[in-house]
């Protein structure tokens, strides 16, 4: 097996955990954390393509995996500051209480 | 792995921050110097801190009474084994196309950060923009979402 593979391999079990999280948990931070897992296996995806891939001297994949980085942290903000706005509101960051869209 | 299986979520947020450290390893270990260091910067320093406050504003760190978990916690679990069986097997089948199957001792590429430095002041400068203006927005954003109760009260 290839080191391409193992680190393919690591990424993907990283997704499903983060996959995982994200469906089963009720509290919504958790939700948030599997979400930042996933992002981490897609960035760690990246990072093995372009070490691995033909031309790593390019810095496509890098320079990707960099953006999604500085994305992934405007999400997670942005992502929390919902939840502590939605608590304040409804007192509750489980989800499945969250069903009311009228404020 | 732990991440999301602890009941208590202060654990979890700690437990993710060891997750952010080990894949910030396995950046530095592929020779990705800046971006290992960009991801324990960014998320050691930023997200998992950003976690631990949510949870505490949130008094998330409270274990509900009724179980953690959603109502359908086996349809969840199902579908990300599933997708994790389906990479796996994807990833194994094709490991004879992979890049990097026949000469896995490849040197690795050195980058400096004036490398990327120069890539992302011309060839990378619009995203790098954007990026920014992102970032901007989302810092407003959220200052205004999770300020906007309070302002109203007022």
């Amino acid at each position: 097996m290839s080191p391409l593979s193992g680190y393919l391999l690591v990424a993907a079990l990283l997704f499903a955990i983060g996959l995982a999280g994200a469906l089963t948990r009720r509290n919504a931070i958790l939700v948030l954390i599997g979400i930042e897992l996933m992002l981490n296996a897609a960035n760690l995806n990246l990072i093995a393509f372009w070490r691995y891939g033909p031309h790593p001297e390019a810095l496509t994949g890098m320079m990707f995996a960099i953006f999604s980085i500085a994305v992934a942290a405007a999400e997670a903000a942005v992502g929390l500051g919902l939840v502590i706005s939605i608590h304040r509101h409804a007192h509750t960051t489980d989800l499945d209480a969250m069903n009311r869209m009228k404020g | 792995m732990a991440a999301v299986l602890l009941k208590n979520t202060v654990h979890c947020a700690l437990a993710l921050t060891v997750v952010f450290a080990g894949i910030a390893m396995l950046f530095l270990k592929l020779g990705a110097q800046f971006a290992g260091f960009a991801q324990i910067l960014v998320y050691i320093g930023a997200v998992a801190i950003l976690v631990v406050f949510a949870i505490l504003l949130t008094r998330g760190s409270e274990t509900p009474k009724d179980g953690v978990y959603s109502k359908f916690p086996l349809t969840g679990l199902a579908i990300a084994a599933a997708v994790f069986a389906v990479l796996g097997w994807a990833v194994l089948n094709s490991a004879s196309v992979l890049p990097g199957a026949e000469n896995t001792s490849v040197a690795a590429p050195t980058v400096t950060v004036m490398d990327i430095g120069n890539a992302l002041m011309s060839r990378y400068v619009l995203p790098l923009e954007i990026v920014a203006l992102l970032l901007t927005a989302a810092l407003i954003g959220a200052v205004i979402v999770a300020m906007h109760e309070k302002e109203e009260a007022k």
